[in-house]
């Protein structure tokens, strides 16, 4: 296997692979928290025109924000819609309060109870308990939240149900063409997320061979043969950040407030950024010095011996 | 004032679970004061955080540079606060009641919001679970209402019998830091307990919802040090246009 890079290749270009794996009225996850978020797939999934999508992460984040406002989604569930360090989401916002552009569902929890909706569903578990909620009017307006008693000591715990996406999009630093994906830095819920759903696209960084993969098992977090399609995009994480790779663009993050503030300017910078390019290369081009001024500085691990 | 404040809420060797906003940078001052050994636990993995930077967001990669562990989510919130690890919890609320309730999710009805807010977060189990929990919000009559609107993380719920009643198992809000003072509680409710320099009790109450309890000894906040003031105008003064 090793010795034949092509065989068991999943190597797509993005287009295919959200052309093929995720579907209108789909639930799709774009996971990642704050590191990691795949903007090239959310991009791909717009341009791409798709409709009726449940969208799931725990902080929705711009990437949701342009989903929504470009008409993709049918519901959102989350746990916590702001824009990071900068201020609200204004057109989730407007999703919500005034139903533009369309009617948006919410279903919300807590990160806990997102986090514990993913585990279950990886562990194909119905429900997962957690303490939580106890006090808080959150079960109040979901009443997917609910309790259970323990059966050894009787106590109240709360439930989430298990989360099944259809789709999952998880973004890597590197990964092999057959999809074994390695991951520093944050972490997020990216495991849990991708064992949970149904399909499953890896987009990394970089491509590398098996070898590299095996010789650092222990920073590998899903092995390929939970993975349908491998994605290669550099720079696909933009305005989010790739450790090592690239810093997070707070000036975007920041520069958002104003875009999101204008329904008008948003349809603009739609048109211009995510219509307006063929594909992340495009996008990545027309960034120009910006990318440059964002590359990772150096700060090298040691290596561990793995022997025996 | 009400930063510097805060931060001395903090003690050295601390366990502290940051929340967004204010509490990170006062969580970052306290580390370069007088808590050189506080742990800072970010709810995105980050434990044990030294950023030499101030993390605009609570997933800054500079939390991860040089901090003593990174690990998933449901580490966090299983493992280390449902699992009784954090000392304190450090939140800001949009709205906070009498009772220590945070609104972080609307503002008016839930399927009708006047302003529709980001939501929990991890503050809903952080409010639970942490062994105190530290709040910091400017005050107003808006942001500190008899009764929150939606009770995202509780508080005391009700009163003194609150968090007994629904088994939580840390200790609740401890203090309550405001541009305009600071407060404890007893029996589940806010107590005025220091006013900051120049501002009096009218000013207080002008800013509150309901008629405060007041210590009997209300003493004076001491004002910024040199060093805290170096530090919050130096080098985390990029941070504070991003709160």
């Amino acid at each position: 296997m090793a010795g034949n890079p092509v065989m068991g290749s999943k190597l797509v270009p993005m287009r295919e692979a959200i052309a093929a794996h995720v579907r209108d009225g789909d639930t799709v996850v774009i996971e990642g928290f704050t590191h990691l978020i795949c903007f090239a797939a959310g991009h791909e999934i717009i341009r791409q025109r798709r409709r009726d999508l449940t969208l799931c992460r725990l902080t929705p984040d711009l990437v949701y924000e342009q989903m929504i406002a470009a008409g993709c989604a049918r519901k959102l569930v989350f746990s916590w819609a702001g824009n990071p360090g900068a201020g609200p989401l204004y057109a989730l916002r407007r999703a919500v309060e005034e139903g533009v552009p369309g009617p948006l569902e919410i279903e919300e929890y807590s990160h806990f109870g997102m986090v514990a909706r993913f585990a279950a569903g990886a562990a194909r578990l119905p429900f997962m308990p957690l303490e939580s909620y106890a006090g808080s009017d959150l079960p109040r307006v979901n009443p997917n939240i609910r309790t259970v008693t323990c059966p050894y000591t009787g106590r109240q715990l709360a439930t989430v149900p298990a989360l099944h996406p259809d789709v999952a999009i998880i973004h890597v630093q590197r990964a092999d063409a057959e999809g074994s994906a390695q991951v520093w830095g944050l972490l997020g819920v990216q495991k849990e997320a991708a064992l949970a759903a149904k399909r499953v696209i890896v987009v990394a960084e970089e491509i590398v061979p098996e070898e590299v993969i095996r010789a650092d098992p222990n920073r590998t977090l899903l092995p390929g043969f939970v993975v349908d399609a491998v994605v290669h995009e550099p720079f696909g994480c933009h305005p989010s950040f790739a450790q090592g790779f690239y810093d997070r663009d707070n000036d975007f993050y920041i520069a958002w407030r104003e875009i999101s503030q204008d329904g008008a300017r948003l349809g603009d910078y739609l048109d211009e950024w995510v219509f307006g390019v063929r594909d992340r290369r495009e996008y990545a081009a027309k960034m120009g010095a910006r990318v440059g001024e964002l590359q990772a500085g150096d700060r090298w691990c040691a290596g561990v011996n793995y022997g025996y | 004032m009400m930063v510097c404040r805060a931060a001395r809420e903090l003690r050295d060797g601390e366990v502290v679970f940051v929340g967004i906003g204010l509490p990170n940078l006062a969580c970052n001052l306290a580390r370069r004061l007088h808590a050189p050994r506080l742990v800072l636990v970010y709810e995105s993995g980050a434990v044990g955080a030294t950023p030499s930077r101030v993390p605009v967001s609570i997933g800054d990669p500079a939390l991860v540079t040089d901090s003593l562990a990174v690990c998933s989510m449901a580490d966090v919130f299983y493992h280390y606060l449902q699992g009784g690890r954090i000392d304190v919890g450090f939140l800001q609320g949009a709205q906070i009641d009498r009772f220590g309730n945070l609104n972080t999710t609307v503002i008016g009805d839930y399927s009708h919001p006047k302003v529709r807010l980001p939501g929990s977060g991890g503050a809903c189990e952080i409010a639970i679970h942490a062994k105190r929990v530290l709040v910091i919000a400017p005050q107003s009559r808006r942001a500190f209402p008899a009764k929150v609107d939606f009770v995202t993380s509780p508080g005391f719920v009700d009163g003194p019998d609150g968090r007994r009643r629904f088994a939580m198992p840390g200790g609740g809000p401890a203090k309550v830091i405001t541009d305009l003072g600071c407060y404890g509680f007893a029996a589940g409710e806010m107590v005025l307990e220091e006013l900051h320099p120049g501002v009096t009790v009218e000013q207080v109450r002008e800013n509150l919802g309901w008629s405060p309890r007041i210590a009997a000894e209300v003493t004076p906040t001491s004002p910024p040090t040199e060093g805290e003031l170096r530090l919050l105008r130096g080098e985390l003064a990029g941070a504070s246009s991003y709160v």
